[in-house]
């Protein structure tokens, strides 16, 4: 069935589809109305899950965590500083080995306060061992969480589905809402592989020694490992029963592209609007954007990227100090197989539009330097 | 509550392999005596005990036991907190200061 819906309404249908039993959320601001429809769909009944009322973002995580180890299917979405509250409970719940999925707004971070997007928030959390997928559209949502939740199953990794707020958490596109049959067919019932049960008692994320610790560690890594081409697999498998493919990333043009732009996120899909606009004028561009940046699709960039002569890379971010991250992963995915120059450019911080034109920018600077005149090349700042 | 715990052994893994994939205990942690860490021991004195069970309830560590109807310490385990003396009703339960 097709529908009129926002991003954050295609988040709770994905949850709903996915048959999630246990939700928890923290209902102020930054939250989204993605909590706010599935409070509905459990008071109405037309889902038979839990809802817990919590009074933070921390508590909002620690209680998906008890109820994953109970064994439930469990699910939660946040934004930007509630993100940033959760923090310490996204290493517990990745460390436990526990398969939950979150929606993330992608809001910048305060001060100043801001409702905009930047990917900030979400990129803080990159080393906490959860799956993140960047989103372009309001389908895609939807359909991530559906594949997340079987991704998440397989490995035991829990995983966050992220989109930009605004351009795609309230704007609202066409979304086909699946058959909840044939969603079933394709996400069978949580199964744990272990599980907080009197039947079977064990103390769970107790003290561990170093002779045990780093081994944990190990096998949270190993199982990261499988992931991108588990997700290519698990597209492929979606495809089939749905028609639509999602993989790692999405190329556009890249066959003969001589400049390839990197892109994430709704920028993606204005990149590709950008690329054909700049193709009509002769220009051989294309764009690749990134949708599973953790665990990193090393081998699919470094294959897709290898064959042309520049790369520019942008990021709606900032490592303060650094450069922009997707700039950074960029070049280590490629250190030692290509020496193709690559350009980090940063642009639409807070929310600043990233339009067709800030790409047409971002090309011209590429096509006009043989080598990037500085690690960060900012787009639109007011000089 | 009947008699000494069965003393598990101690789980060693040799390869990553063998470990479970979640931080999660997978045996008893019975064989770590713990009743090594105490500085006072608890002495029951029978004679004046009321067999009241009080001492057995409370000690946090399951290491008083109930044999032929009095308490026993279970010396393996007990980390000699005192709180069995301090809630003898009978005060009949002295601390004693370990000799090494």
């Amino acid at each position: 069935m097709k529908k009129v819906i926002m991003g954050n309404h295609a988040l709770s249908y994905g949850a709903m589809l996915s048959r999630v039993q246990v939700i928890s959320a923290y209902p102020i601001t930054p939250q989204t109305q993605v909590v706010e429809l599935l409070s509905e769909m459990c008071a109405s009944k037309v889902l038979d899950a839990q809802f817990i009322k919590v009074e933070s973002e921390h508590s909002a995580m620690a209680a998906l965590i008890g109820a994953s180890l109970a064994g439930a299917r469990t699910f939660t979405a946040t934004s930007a500083q509630g993100l940033a509250l959760m923090h310490e409970l996204l290493h517990w719940a990745s460390g436990a080995r526990l398969p939950i999925v979150m929606g993330n707004i992608n809001r910048a971070m305060a001060p100043g306060w801001s409702i905009w997007s930047d990917q900030n928030d979400s990129l803080s959390q990159r080393d906490t061992g959860w799956m993140q997928f960047y989103c372009a559209n309001n389908q895609e949502v939807l359909d991530s969480v559906i594949q997340a939740y079987k991704l998440a199953e397989r490995f035991f990794i829990p995983a966050m589905i992220i989109l930009d707020a605004f351009s795609l958490s309230h704007t609202y596109e066409v979304v086909d809402i699946p058959d909840q049959a044939l969603v079933d067919a394709y996400l069978p019932p949580f199964k744990p592989a272990f599980r907080l049960t009197p039947d079977e008692p064990h103390a769970f994320g107790g003290l561990t020694s170093p002779d045990h610790y780093f081994e944990l560690r190990y096998k949270l890594q190993k199982a990261m490992e499988k992931v991108p081409e588990a997700v290519e697999e698990t597209g492929r498998e979606y495809e089939k029963l749905f028609g639509r493919y999602l993989g790692a990333v999405e190329a556009h043009c890249l066959d003969d592209a001589e400049i390839i732009l990197v892109t994430s996120g709704t920028a993606g899909s204005t990149a590709r609007v950008a690329v054909d606009q700049l193709r009509e004028k002769g220009l051989a561009v294309g764009n690749l954007r990134i949708r599973l940046f953790r665990p990193f699709p090393f081998d699919l960039v470094r294959r897709l990227l290898g064959r042309a002569k520049k790369v520019a890379v942008v990021d709606r971010n900032i490592s303060y100090g650094h450069h922009g991250i997707f700039y950074q992963e960029i070049k280590s995915a490629l250190y030692g197989f290509s020496s193709i120059p690559i350009f980090g450019f940063i642009a639409g911080l807070g929310g600043r539009d990233i339009t067709p034109e800030t790409f047409a920018e971002i090309i011209d600077y590429t096509l006009n330097h043989d080598v990037p005149e500085a690690e960060i090349v900012w787009i639109g700042v007011k000089k | 509550m009947k008699g000494k715990r069965k003393k598990a052994e101690k789980i060693i893994f040799h390869s990553e392999r063998e470990m479970p994939m979640a931080p999660m205990s997978i045996g008893s942690m019975t064989f770590n005596l713990t009743g090594a860490w105490r500085n006072i021991r608890p002495v029951i004195d029978l004679d004046n005990c009321l067999q009241c069970g009080i001492c057995w309830k409370f000690c946090p560590d399951a290491a008083i036991l109930i044999e032929n109807e009095y308490p026993v310490v279970d010396y393996d385990y007990c980390k000699g907190c005192g709180l069995c003396a301090e809630e003898c009703p009978a005060k009949c339960i002295t601390m004693e200061e370990e000799i090494k």
